[in-house]
């Protein structure tokens, strides 16, 4: 099969801190677009782009309205905005109503990304403790792309990897240890 | 290709061609995501359905425009924009003799009386005259009886007093049970009306707009078409402010703004001639 050609990253309450075990794990030469949604609560992202910037070797940066999702660099959703891929693979926002009571929220994301890269994509539901992604993933499945949930046991909180995989299921279950190098091996030819 | 893609497309064109609403150049995801939530809010089943009641049930175009316009707003949004706006361009507006603000796509008019308490705290209100426009009928409405919800009202006191206000928010509104009233006088000089930024022209001499988070449902044609229209209806060195997240600079148009504060989106039409804005 061939390689995947981008990957969408989902979390909520634990984030930050399974993202700082994740990140550094991916592979430098990643070539593929990542875009992020995590649920922070303030009303600015730059701490958790610059946070995260410190232990990821690929680029991390705030995903702006109109610029396309570059291969290689992490793109952050903005806080109060939903963040869109458009069909042509760029970036838009929206301030529509609070989907599961998140805005970003990772179900906007994950759909609007499942349908821009179809079965290239590969979705990743973390730690949280609310329902949002699980719907997103769904559609992610049903566009051919790729679902790994964090195993809930592994998870600070298990309530959105739980939700994820009653309402969407997954291709792979895995500890938060084993989810970036099964994102390199999907996404390096 | 995708049916759902197929009838999106009948959809957008049902909207131009039997009721004159434009949605060609608005970003497809999100054009298509509010198309799926109206499906669920009338029940419909499918696009195609809600394609069939726009054709042939009177009226109903009117209950998919608000479906689409989805106006979320919030008084004194993004503090730090007002407090720009007070310390820097109201000092500019100030040596005018008359005031004019366009506020295209107000929503629900939480912008309209946020600007009207700051013109007012600025004693220029009554020489200012603010024109809110959005295309959304039921929205405009909504604006001018100024009614909210009161569990906003906090939020708001808080914006407000980050945004530099002098006095306290609760002097311009009266509560009662779950709603608060904006105080009517902060109306006296604005005029409400329909406007479409797709397919209306420029009505007024501006010396300030203010459009935010209405660019970011737009792709870049349009989004292009609308700033031009902005240049187009700005005197020179007329100020534009846009959503803090909207990015100009991909677009040609740019090019006859200069940065007041970037970061904040907050812009001067060049006072150098601008090159010719066309589509
Ligand atoms: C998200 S609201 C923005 C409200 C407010 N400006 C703010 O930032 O809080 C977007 C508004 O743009 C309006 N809008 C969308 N397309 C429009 C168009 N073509 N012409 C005029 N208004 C439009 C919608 O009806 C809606 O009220």
């Amino acid at each position: 099969m061939s390689a995947r050609t981008a990957i969408a990253l989902g979390c909520s309450a634990g984030g930050l801190a399974a993202l700082q075990r994740l990140l550094p794990a991916l592979d430098h030469r990643l070539s593929v677009p990542i875009v992020l949604c995590c649920h922070t609560g303030s009303a600015d992202v730059s701490l958790l782009v610059e946070l995260l910037a410190r232990v990821s070797s690929l680029p991390v940066v705030e995903a702006a309205e109109r610029a396309p999702a570059d291969p290689g660099v992490i793109h952050v959703a903005p806080s109060g905005y939903h963040l869109l891929v458009e069909p042509n693979a760029h970036f838009s926002l929206s301030v529509d109503a609070r989907v599961t009571y998140a805005r970003p929220s990772i179900d906007v994301l994950f759909e609007t990304a499942a349908d821009a890269w179809q079965d290239g994509l590969v979705a990743v539901l973390m730690t949280g403790a609310n329902s949002d992604g699980a719907h997103g993933l769904k559609a992610v499945r049903q566009a051919g792309g790729y679902a790994i949930v964090q195993d809930p046991d592994s998870a600070e909180s298990d309530v959105m990897p739980r939700a994820g995989l009653e309402i969407a299921g997954a291709d792979a279950r895995l500890p938060l240890d084993q989810i970036a190098q099964r994102l390199n091996e999907l996404c390096i030819p | 290709m995708d049916v759902e893609d197929i009838e999106i497309e009948l959809f957008i064109r049902a909207m131009q061609r039997r009721h004159g609403y434009d949605f060609n150049d608005y970003a497809p995801a999100s054009l298509k995501r509010r198309v799926q939530q109206l499906v669920r809010t009338h029940d419909a089943g499918t696009i195609s359905e809600l394609n069939r009641r726009l054709l042939h049930e009177d009226g109903f175009v009117t209950r998919v425009i608000e479906g689409l316009s989805v106006p979320v707003s919030e008084m004194f949004r993004d503090p730090p924009v007002f407090r720009t706006l007070r310390d820097k361009v109201l000092p500019v507006l100030a040596s005018y003799p008359e005031i004019n603000i366009w506020q295209a796509g107000c929503a629900h008019g939480q912008e309209v009386y946020s600007l009207a308490i700051l013109l007012e705290e600025a004693g220029l209100y009554d020489r200012a005259r603010i024109y809110a426009t959005d295309f959304n009928d039921a929205a405009l409405h909504v604006a001018a009886e100024g009614i909210y919800a009161t569990r906003d009202a906090r939020d708001w006191s808080r914006n407000y007093i980050e945004g530099g206000g002098q006095k306290s928010f609760s002097d311009y509104y009266s509560a009662r049970y779950d709603f608060i009233k904006l105080d009517q006088r902060l109306r006296r000089n604005v005029t409400f009306f329909n406007h479409n930024l797709v397919t209306d022209d420029v009505f007024c001499e501006a010396h300030l707009i203010l459009c935010r988070n209405v660019l970011i449902y737009f792709n870049n044609t349009l989004q292009d078409h609308t700033l031009a229209l902005f240049r187009k209806s700005l005197v020179r060195g007329g100020f534009l402010c846009l959503g803090t997240r909207e990015n100009i600079d991909f677009s040609p148009a740019a090019a006859s703004f200069a940065d007041i504060d970037a970061g904040l989106r907050i812009y001067q039409a060049s006072a150098t001639n601008p090159r010719p804005l066309t589509r």
